[in-house]
């Protein structure tokens, strides 16, 4: 076929002239990551105390805790991004949502982005957190309370620091989805990796070398995670116990 | 405050039935040919013969590591390209609704291969044994005695995994193609009634996948009584 393949067109100065095409590329890589890592210890600490929300014998807590799983799961990710984009500010009273709409585009968009990765994953987080508890036997549990741990005490020195230790391996799988899952926000207009392929095509016809450059500085994160976590994994792992999934 | 202003739904509704059928036509096709070609990937990475397991193993790393909104632009932006210069296809034609059914397929046969592959490993190595010694073929104890099984169990997860790719389907706001949430997007946008559309599409997404997983809890919840 008579497609002229020009891999040297990375190294060109941008349309905008103060960079390379190279550079927009790493911009794009730089957003990913780190929208997807400041949005990750936001899921963390959320879905977190949801999930421990989620076990506690308080009709009021566990249902609110199960109401906002069952709220950030059913309702897909791309129109969560549309209603903290475009729908919060406007239903915000009016000075904040102002102050929204008039600060930095790029901070609106990170922090929409931010938000509802965040939220988004948090849900997912805590129902990971909820079935590590659940799966520790329940005579932990009862033990603490039989030796007179109050229950706040019977968490914190008891069933959290073992169910935090489980949980680890199947969150590997949602810290590689944070990544993948930031691709949405590039529909807002936020010039994360996938975005700037899309300007790539736009701006050097050159699609087949900007498409593959984007998928596989996507593959490269999901490695470099997976091998993370796989340390990680082997650091945590319980004496005893398979280590999970 | 902000004043509600919820006139332009009625108006909008058959519009935004007709995206409904695009998404669920997308979801319907990916699901099937999905857990088809699925299938094959998880009968092939289960094989014996090498190259056929590392194919299907490349296949779904790959898929699982790329962002689905890559997938789609690649099915949206360069493969209609491709097919034009490759096949003579008219140029510009309107692969759009081709396109995503495509992508999602093939995505999401990745996915289901791997629901697949631990459902087919959950049923006991003695099956496969004793449909041997009852003369079966290779193709016949699987096809008679294990996939019936393994199905049998992974229902709720293929039917979960159907309610997320629901939830994708909104993505093919990517190629502007009308959807149910691409629709209610143009409506809001027509009228300058982008707060209310949005909060109905997620109303109206809420209420189907919550239904639909509720149902699925529930069936769920007979599989293992009975």
């Amino acid at each position: 076929m008579g497609y002229h393949w020009n891999w040297g067109v990375f190294l060109q100065p941008s349309a905008t002239g103060d960079d390379t095409y190279l550079g927009w590329m790493l911009y794009g890589f730089k957003m990913t990551i780190g929208l997807s890592l400041s949005a990750w210890i936001m899921a963390l600490i959320l879905g977190a105390v949801i999930g421990v929300l989620r076990t506690v014998p308080n009709k009021v807590l566990s249902g609110f805790a199960m109401g906002y799983v069952e709220l950030f799961r059913n309702i897909p990710l791309l129109v969560q991004l549309f209603l903290w984009y475009f729908v919060l500010p406007e239903l915000l009273p009016p000075s904040l949502g102002n102050a929204f709409k008039q600060s930095n585009p790029i901070v609106q968009q990170f922090l929409a982005s931010m938000l509802c990765l965040g939220l988004f994953t948090s849900a997912r987080v805590a129902e990971q957190v909820r079935s590590g508890i659940n799966s520790l036997p329940p005579g932990q549990k009862n033990a603490s309370l039989a030796i007179g741990f109050t229950l706040s005490q019977t968490y914190r020195y008891v069933m959290l620091p073992m169910a935090f230790r489980l949980v680890v391996p199947p969150l590997t799988s949602e810290f590689l989805n944070i990544f993948k899952n930031s691709a949405v926000c590039s529909t807002i207009g936020l010039l994360e990796l996938a975005a700037q392929g899309r300007q790539l095509v736009d701006y050097t016809a050159q699609p087949y070398e900007s498409f593959i450059a984007v998928t596989v500085a996507y593959m490269l994160i999901n490695v470099v995670v997976m091998f993370g976590m796989r340390w990680v994994e082997a650091h945590v792992r319980v004496p005893g116990y398979i280590g999970g999934k | 405050m902000y004043e509600f202003d919820w006139s332009s739904i009625p108006g909008a509704l058959p519009y935004m039935a007709q995206g409904m059928k695009i998404s669920l036509e997308i979801t319907v096709t990916a699901v099937l040919v999905g857990i088809v070609w699925g299938t094959v990937l998880a009968m092939m990475r289960l094989s014996s013969i090498t190259p056929l397991s590392w194919f299907a193993a490349a296949y779904v790393n790959f898929f699982r590591a790329i962002p689905l909104v890559m997938v789609l632009l690649w099915f949206f932006l360069i493969i209609p390209h491709l097919l034009e210069t490759l096949f003579g296809f008219p140029r510009g034609s309107d692969m759009r609704l081709g396109s995503a059914i495509a992508g999602f397929s093939l995505f999401e046969a990745a996915y289901y291969s791997e629901i697949i592959r631990a459902g087919i490993q959950s049923v006991p190595k003695g099956q496969m044994a004793a449909s041997n010694a009852l003369g079966m073929s290779y193709g016949q104890s699987m096809r008679l005695v294990v996939l019936p099984q393994a199905f049998r169990n992974m229902v709720p997860l293929l039917l979960t995994q159907g309610i997320i790719l629901f939830q994708d389907t909104s993505l093919v706001y990517v190629s502007a193609l009308a959807d149910f949430f691409g629709a209610a997007y143009k409506v809001g946008d027509r009228d300058g009634r982008l707060v209310e559309m949005l909060l109905f599409a997620g109303a109206v997404y809420f209420v189907i996948c919550f239904a639909f997983s509720q149902l699925v809890r529930y069936y769920q919840k007979k599989l293992k009584t009975a």
